[in-house]
């Protein structure tokens, strides 16, 4: 099994589509959606959370960008510019899945980017604005 | 056995000094007591690195040609609105300053991305600022219309210059209410969601040294990642509050206003910072070195999170209304837990002070220090101390006649 969380890009000509419907039909897949909008520009996105069987996740992934969808993983969307993090820890209580941490012995503030599901709650109640949405 | 400044320094020039930090210093005393201690340690540095309103620079660009006078004109520093009504080209800009056009909480909670915080850590970091000035002319100063960059290599005198900085203690901020509230404690959630703190706590300055028995007027400091030095009382000093028998406040007590030459700062330790909701202000550095003179001194610096408590103060009400009462007090070792009780629920905590940062300049001043680079200093004049009847008072309004 796996199960990865990624951020979709639809162009505008895919908008009108299924493809997210087709993806769990054809290749059984599971699917959470954590954030979906469509932006100025009329273009798609979509952050979800996609759990299946190696081979059909791999295929499932590979169909989406067969018809032109982007596929990264959310990790590359929410950074934090540890050049500004003070390690305050403003961020900790906002955060719903414990993607922001302080680490007790240190009292640094810690990042695992593999819980981090993009609310973005995180993003204005940094004060240093450390945390960084590259949506 | 007391020492003197002037021996220390002595000991400081010869590379002899002992110097620990204020956290380093607990260990110290608990293992070979208060007068071993006294005797060995000759200085314990103290950091802290959070958020401090009443912070601001001054600079003086120099004359243009044909001269302009910014004073009664009005000035901006990449759109936050500066003061320049001290002189011609002196420049005054504050941490809470906002663009004109900032829509502020137009649309709550407003994000308040840039202001005069941001400002200030940009010039700092040696990058150009938009200048533009609009103002009257006169026989001697001609000139209306201003508009330039500016750097901080260029400037006669570039001065951060702190009204109030290093609050001895202060709240513990929670929301009773049932939605979230936006504060310049950051974003507290609804039915006590959590409990934001700011302080270092065992390692804060002043509260080591909880009856200003070292640090005055003309102490020499870290400030901002440069040196820098006490200047005066800090605004809204108050030493009368209610104290523990270690004498360290049970909450917000002694200030100090604080000045330094921006020229040598760095902007990892004067960043811009934004609350949600609220404003903008500069997240500052300092620490402040207590000389060991005796055991007594030595005693006040081995104070541990334990002993320091925090009132906790609802902020959906109590503070904005300024009415009387707190929820309790709660140690720093607690806050500092992640977790307290308020009212029987537990609540989340979060510091707004960066700890680890604090660590970081504790460790610095105790660098330069044994390396002789950074000498300690007599007070010139003592800051009012409990006793002394200063007290902050609230204002008292009078109706327009």
């Amino acid at each position: 099994m796996v199960s990865k969380r990624i951020v979709l890009r639809f162009p505008h000509r895919l908008l009108d589509q299924p493809i997210v419907c087709n993806l769990v039909k054809k290749f059984d897949l599971e699917f959470n959606i954590l954030k979906a909008y469509v932006t100025p520009r009329e273009e798609g996105l979509l952050v979800l959370e996609l759990r299946g069987e190696d081979g059909a996740y791999d295929e499932g992934v590979g169909y989406l960008k067969s018809l032109g969808v982007s596929v990264q993983p959310l990790s590359q969307d929410i950074i934090r510019n540890i050049a500004r993090c003070t390690h305050c820890g403003a961020c900790v209580v906002v955060c719903p899945t414990d993607a922001l941490v302080l680490e007790p012995l240190t009292r640094k503030v810690l990042f695992y980017d593999n819980k981090c599901i993009g609310c973005e709650l995180c993003i204005k109640a940094c004060p240093t604005r450390a945390m960084e949405t590259h949506f | 056995m007391a020492k003197t400044i002037k021996e220390i320094n002595e000991k400081i020039r010869s590379g002899k000094a002992v110097v620990v930090t204020a956290e380093e210093i607990i260990d110290i005393v608990e293992e070979k007591g208060v007068t071993q201690a006294a005797r060995e340690v000759d200085v314990v540095t103290t950091g802290t690195f959070g958020p401090m309103c009443s912070s601001g620079i001054y600079f003086n660009i120099g004359h243009s040609k044909p001269r302009t006078k910014l004073g009664g004109g009005t000035v901006f520093l990449n759109d936050v609105a500066a003061y320049a009504g001290y002189a011609a080209v002196d420049v005054l800009l504050g941490a809470t300053a906002l663009p004109e056009d900032d829509p502020r909480n137009k649309v709550y909670p407003g994000e308040f991305k840039y202001g005069g915080g941001h400002v200030i850590e940009e010039l700092v970091a040696g990058k150009d600022i938009k200048l533009v000035v609009t103002t009257y002319g006169t026989d001697c100063y001609p000139r209306r219309k201003l508009e330039t960059w500016i750097n901080i290599r260029d400037l006669n005198e570039a001065v951060l210059f702190n009204p109030r900085n290093v609050y001895q203690n202060y709240n513990c901020a929670v929301n009773l209410s049932d939605k979230v509230i936006y504060t310049y404690m950051g974003v507290l959630k609804p039915n006590l969601g959590n409990a934001n703190y700011c302080s270092a706590g065992q390692l804060s300055p002043l509260l080591n040294d909880p009856l200003y028995k070292t640090t005055g007027i003309g102490t020499r400091i870290y400030l901002g990642g440069g040196v820098g030095y006490v200047a005066w009382t800090g605004t809204q000093h108050n030493p009368g509050v209610p104290r523990g028998e270690n004498g360290v406040p049970k909450g917000g007590a002694g200030t100090l206003a604080l000045i330094g030459d921006l020229k040598q700062m760095k902007p990892d330790w004067l960043m811009g910072t934004s609350f949600q909701g609220y404003g903008v202000t500069l997240t500052v550095g300092v620490g402040i070195p207590i000389p060991i003179l005796n055991e007594e001194i030595c005693r006040y610096t081995a104070v541990k999170d334990t002993d320091i408590l925090a009132p906790i103060v609802d902020y959906s009400k109590t503070y904005p209304q300024r009415e009387p009462g707190t929820l309790g007090q709660v140690s720093y070792a607690k806050l500092k837990s992640g977790e307290i009780e308020v009212s029987g629920r537990r609540v989340p905590t979060a510091s707004l002070s960066g700890y680890p940062k604090a660590v970081e300049i504790a460790e610095t001043l105790k660098d330069w220090i044994k390396k002789g680079e950074f000498l300690l200093t007599e007070p010139v004049a003592y800051l009012p101390g409990p006793d002394s009847g200063y007290a902050f008072k609230p204002l008292n309004e009078r109706p327009l006649e």
